[in-house]
């Protein structure tokens, strides 16, 4: 989509051919413009990543500096210790636990959800039955309407029914999730459905159909959905927090949540615990950085 | 069995049970039983019916027009900075001009902050808009000479901080919206209109901005209910549900106190029907007038 600077743009796009000496002007123009607009992209650039920075400095400082103190610019280098990675590492109390029960939830969240939602996105894809018009304005209208709205009688629900204090509370409400439904949707829409004819000519049932031939090509939007759901997982902190109790069943979010106190004691910790949760993600972001921007994005898909 | 199996009758209904299941029990059910409780009084198990008693108590009760003014100040506010800033940024990099390798570094720096988590983005945030004078923002303000700020105690710069942390976070990912939107617009239309002499900047708002409507509906309809619904980024922000003067407090930040703080059920309830009534009419009308409702109906 991009060009590189010197290339000449097409000639439907020159200012006017009444005009040589603009035509002549054009490229020194448009050289100046484009150094502009990196310097400015980069700039804007730049400043987006200093929170990211800061936190990477402030892991090299005391917790108790950085409660009193904020984070800061002006670091002194000779102040710099390892103090708070070497704590995360061989004295850090629960926080692998933590990790790991996030790592644990995130990828039975992500594969149920994706089974769950790419099923019914089958139905509401290849299928014509009745009442599938008003349930999938359903599905629109939960993409529309916020968690928050049911957090509070859900609370309720799960309390009485003895359920708080478990991961099925904090998974099986999502495993139908509605972007993801549409999302699928919109790519199953996109198959041949001579496929289907095929399968079943062939005798495969209609769950074999979807399970061995629609599913296997449907790979980059999985994998977009698998990304986008396994962020929202590894980051999700408000219904978790309502229904998990005790310490040793805690999540990432809501641990970390726990160590801010007004003590000072759990500030490196805190620190540098929030820049190590970062690096799951930012490392699956590098490698797949195109699945990202396609599952963030997914919504707005046009149907 | 096997009927079941390849009838191509009732496959549908099996494909879309998990949905319908979803729906009842943890949408239908919740909405319906917070209706039913917001004309209660539930306490110690006991519910009581007392009318519409707690909507009285709601509009007469300061602390939460406080919260929906919060809220409602922040949608409007973030809606004013999420929207044109990325479509311009988006407009930017979508332009021919300009160094693809620089643009793609752009594009992966401001998509990296939608990464971190509340937990995470709001530490951060509250860190350098602490009231040190050390702190990264009072530094930055000591580089144009102004004095060192009490960010977090003061409501305007408050107010600042939040609206920093909803920029930084989701800058991004309205960009990838609006570049994704302009991509689908046909290169004709522009070719066109250079034809006929318009300048870029006509270009903008008489091309891009009419045919990115469906992508601006649709980002206004997320951060509608986003911005309304509102509520750890502040909690973080603040380091907890208390702030001076509650003016970090947001309606759902006021729901989660009476509701699961509190423990004042019916009450809570109360405040999560007028805002889903709220969120509803607000996108509900914005739909309508950007005739998005026609345009489904037609096809």
């Amino acid at each position: 989509m991009t060009a590189a600077p010197a290339r000449p743009r097409p000639a439907s796009r020159r200012p006017s051919a009444a005009d040589p000496a603009g035509r002549r002007r054009a490229p020194r123009g448009v050289r100046a413009l484009s150094a502009l607009q990196s310097t400015a992209l980069v700039a804007i650039a730049l400043v987006a990543l200093v929170p990211l920075a800061a936190i990477l400095v402030a892991t090299f400082q005391s917790g108790a500096d950085i409660m009193r103190g904020g984070i800061t610019l002006a670091v002194d280098p000779a102040t710099l210790r390892l103090d708070n990675w070497t704590m995360l590492f061989t004295d850090s109390g629960p926080y692998f636990r933590w990790f790991a029960n996030s790592l644990g939830v995130t990828v039975v969240q992500v594969a149920g959800t994706l089974l769950v939602s790419s099923f019914v996105a089958y139905g509401f894809a290849m299928y014509d039955f009745r009442g599938r018009t008003p349930l999938f304005i359903a599905v629109l209208a939960i993409m529309a309407v916020p968690f928050e709205m049911v957090m509070l009688p859900l609370y309720v629900q799960v309390n009485e029914m003895g359920l708080a204090d478990t991961y099925a509370v904090i998974v099986i409400p999502f495993l139908a999730a509605a972007v993801t439904i549409f999302f699928f949707r919109q790519y199953f829409l996109g198959v041949p459905k001579e496929i289907l004819e095929a399968g079943r000519v062939d005798g495969v049932t209609e769950f074999g159909i979807f399970f061995r031939l629609v599913l296997p090509i449907a790979r980059p939007a999985i994998a977009a959905m698998a990304i986008l759901n396994g962020m929202m997982c590894w980051n999700n902190l408000l219904w978790p927090l309502l229904v998990l109790r005790s310490s040793e069943k805690f999540t990432l979010p809501i641990g970390l949540n726990t160590l801010i106190t007004p003590y000072a004691n759990n500030y490196g910790l805190l620190i540098v615990g929030s820049f190590f949760s970062l690096v799951p993600i930012l490392v699956l972001f590098l490698a797949f950085q195109r699945f990202f921007v396609e599952g963030m994005t997914a919504g707005a898909v046009k149907g | 069995m096997r009927r079941l199996l390849y009838s191509q009758r009732l496959a549908p209904y099996l494909f879309i049970l998990p949905f319908v299941a979803t729906l009842a029990l943890f949408w239908i059910i919740p909405v319906a039983r917070s209706v039913v409780m917001s004309t209660q009084e539930v306490l110690y198990g006991q519910t009581t019916s007392v009318g519409l008693d707690n909507y009285a108590r709601l509009w007469n009760d300061s602390v939460f027009w406080t919260a929906m003014f919060n809220s409602a100040r922040y949608m409007v506010l973030s809606l004013a900075l999420l929207i044109p800033i990325p479509m311009l940024l988006a407009a930017v990099v979508n332009s021919r001009i300009g160094s693809p390798r620089v643009k793609a570094f752009f594009k992966a720096s401001l998509f990296v902050p939608a990464l971190t988590s509340v937990v995470v983005a709001g530490l951060v945030f509250r860190l350098m808009f602490s009231e040190s004078e050390n702190a990264v923002m009072n530094q930055v303000l000591q580089l144009v000479g102004l004095g060192p700020v009490r960010w977090l105690r003061e409501d305007l710069t408050g107010l600042v901080a939040l609206l920093a942390l909803a920029v930084w976070r989701w800058t991004g990912v309205n960009t990838m919206y609006f570049i994704a939107g302009m991509q689908s617009i046909p290169e004709e239309y522009y070719e066109a209109a250079s034809l006929d002499g318009a300048n870029k900047r006509q270009q903008f708002l008489r091309i891009t901005v009419p045919n990115l409507r469906p992508t601006i509906v649709y980002v206004t309809t997320i951060s509608v209910y986003g911005g309304l619904a509102m509520f750890l980024e502040s909690f973080m922000l603040y380091g907890g549900n208390a702030s001076p003067n509650n003016q970090g407090l947001t309606v759902v930040g006021y729901l989660y106190r009476r509701g699961i703080e509190q423990n004042d059920l019916g009450f809570a309830s109360a405040v999560g029907i007028v805002l889903l009534v709220v969120v509803m009419a607000i996108n509900i009308t914005q739909l309508t007038l950007s005739g998005t409702f026609r345009k489904e109906h037609v096809r």
